[in-house]
């Protein structure tokens, strides 16, 4: 079992990218467990959202505490906080990065940057980087493929703001392969 | 069809599927995306039925309390203090022998104010003459939905069914799960017949005074058909195996129980977790096992005292807290042992009240403890420096 931790802001998305990869997972046969974190989360305030991928039913119901990868779609929940503390030894993390901050250095944890703000304000006119990120994670670790990611947005939207996630998600995932492979 | 769904929303699915003619409730988290749902089908004319807007819970359970009285297929839900707002029409629906279904999403009651789950609302309602069923995971939701409607309009039963599903941990997650098609529902719930019903043609009056002389048979005729029930579930359970093809578990589960030496009794959704953590304690040959409750009321004592009768130690986790007594599950596993030549260790743990985190470890704490002497109401997982504070007043 593989375990996801999505670090946002409530009105980021993370709830969105939680239940889009746990359905693409879904489509891919395997099983998901998407939740939030329990949490009341006005918008603004720090939250967190959780996905367990598996090949086998997922029964365990805590919240993660060690996860193998996590994504960081708000870059300034980082400041104070240490973020990368509990992820797995050889985990991978994918951060939301604005064009000026610096790249967190962290040793054995494998860190990925995307600007995925800047990407996401020429598709939808807004920051909103949650799929863009959701794109580098198909792309950096083995767990779900861009179709499928693309088919669970089918899934849960339609018209504009399925196209414009469907690009998100394609920018989010070529950007990741020109600049890591 | 399989589906990947939020908890809430395959709640409401499953409800449509059971083509009620009333809905009627008010928001309260975490119940609210069910009945939110439930309105967009209305809206949308997926769903035909009377959406009933309305004040307050108190107003929500009278509305369907009405519209069952006339003989009309009716479904609310709610949690916490709306529930509790609830609970004096609940009693009257049970007196009434009317057959309510509805959701409880699982929370803590106030004060202090807590939106999380744990099981007390619905345990405050344990004596209300409503049959209690608890899931644990988004598949079981479903099915107990379906289960509660032929259950409940059973004309040899005639009561409210509340199916308890713990807030967040099931409404708000999103899981694949298996959605019936409505020909397979139609044909497992046929439609609501009451035989009595309000009905402007042969006028009947309903709720009227019972003095001395007529009360308590009321109560021991609720009584009679609880224990009834454990006749006719069963029934129930093979119709509704053969409409959908599956094997619905209604009153206990037991998880590795034939060679257990050490048994943690659940309900809920955590008993999933603990499912983990027996796989775990298994592979390195600790004889461990767990009994989880579906059916809290009516309470299938013989099925339990069965099932724990030969252990060496049994821990009942509450996720709530009769308070000057001990946790509610505890107290009555502890009962059907009394007077017995032979029986198990039975320790009492309160975990996870106001969604409190219950991990791996802590479940691994609990099965170690069944080791040493019997603890009657062990609080697990407390965090010492709070505790200063919350006891000020002492």
């Amino acid at each position: 079992m593989k375990e996801v931790t999505i670090h946002a802001r409530a009105g980021q998305g993370a709830i969105t990218v939680a239940s889009i990869l746990g359905m693409a997972v879904f489509l891919e046969g395997k099983y998901a467990l998407a939740f939030p974190h329990f949490g009341a989360a006005r918008m603004g305030a720090p939250m967190n959202s959780f996905v367990r991928i598996s090949d086998k039913e997922i029964r365990l119901r805590s919240q993660i505490y060690e996860p193998d990868y996590i994504m960081v779609v708000d870059y300034t929940l980082m400041r104070g906080f240490n973020i990368f503390e509990d992820i797995k030894p050889g985990g991978t993390a994918f951060i939301n990065q604005p064009g000026k901050m610096p790249t967190p250095q962290v040793q054995g944890i494998n860190v990925y940057t995307i600007p995925a703000d800047e990407i996401s304000y020429d598709i939808f006119g807004r920051t909103m980087g949650n799929t863009v990120l959701l794109g580098a994670f198909a792309a950096g670790v083995e767990e779900v493929s861009l179709e499928s990611l693309c088919k669970a947005i089918d899934e849960k939207f339609s018209g504009e703001i399925a196209t414009a996630n469907k690009k998100a998600l394609e920018e989010g995932f070529n950007y990741y392969i020109k600049k890591y492979s | 069809m399989r589906e990947y769904l939020e908890g809430s929303i395959a709640v409401a699915r499953a409800v449509k599927l059971c083509r009620p003619g009333v809905i009627s409730a008010y928001p309260i988290t975490p119940q609210t995306h069910i009945v939110e749902e439930l309105a967009s089908l209305t809206a949308s004319s997926q769903l035909k039925t009377e959406f009933i807007n309305v004040e307050s819970e108190h107003s929500a359970a009278s509305v369907v309390l009405g519209s069952l009285a006339a003989g009309v297929r009716a479904y609310t839900a709610s949690s916490s203090q709306g529930l509790l707002l609830m609970g004096e029409v609940l009693y009257n629906i049970a007196g009434l022998r009317l057959p309510l279904v509805l959701t409880c999403a699982n929370r803590a009651v106030s004060a202090p104010l807590s939106i999380w789950n744990d099981h007390q609302d619905s345990e405050a309602l344990r004596d209300s003459g409503v049959i209690q069923l608890y899931a644990e995971n988004i598949q079981e939701v479903v099915d107990l939905h379906l289960f509660a409607y032929r259950l409940a309009e059973d004309p040899r039963i005639l009561l409210p069914v509340m199916v308890c599903m713990d807030g967040f941990v099931l409404t708000h997650a999103y899981e694949s799960v298996d959605l019936p098609e409505q020909d397979q529902v139609d044909e497992f719930l046929p439609p609501l017949e009451l035989i009595e019903k309000l009905d402007p043609f042969k006028p009947l009056s309903m709720g009227i005074v019972a003095d001395a002389r007529f009360y308590m048979e009321t109560r021991y005729a609720i009584q009679e058909t609880m224990k009834e029930c454990l006749v006719i579930m069963p029934e129930l359970k093979k119709d509704f195996n053969k409409a959908f093809n599956r094997d619905i578990k209604i009153f206990i589960e037991e998880y590795y129980m034939e060679d257990a030496e050490k048994v943690l009794v659940t309900r809920g959704s955590v008993a999933g977790t603990v499912k983990d953590v027996v796989d775990e304690m298994r592979a390195e040959g600790q004889k461990v096992g767990m009994l989880k409750i579906i059916s809290y009321r009516p309470f299938p004592a013989e099925a339990i005292y069965n099932a724990l009768k030969d252990l060496y130690a049994v821990g009942v986790l509450d996720r709530a807290i009769s308070l000057g007594s001990w946790g509610p599950m505890y107290t009555e596993i502890k009962a059907l042992f009394h007077g017995k030549d032979k029986f198990p260790k039975i320790s009492g743990f309160i975990g996870g009240l106001g969604q409190r985190d219950i991990t791996r470890d802590n479940i691994r704490d609990m099965y170690d403890k069944l080791d040493w002497g019997e603890v009657p109401c062990e609080f697990i997982n407390l965090n010492r420096e709070f505790l200063i504070g919350a006891r000020k007043y002492t």
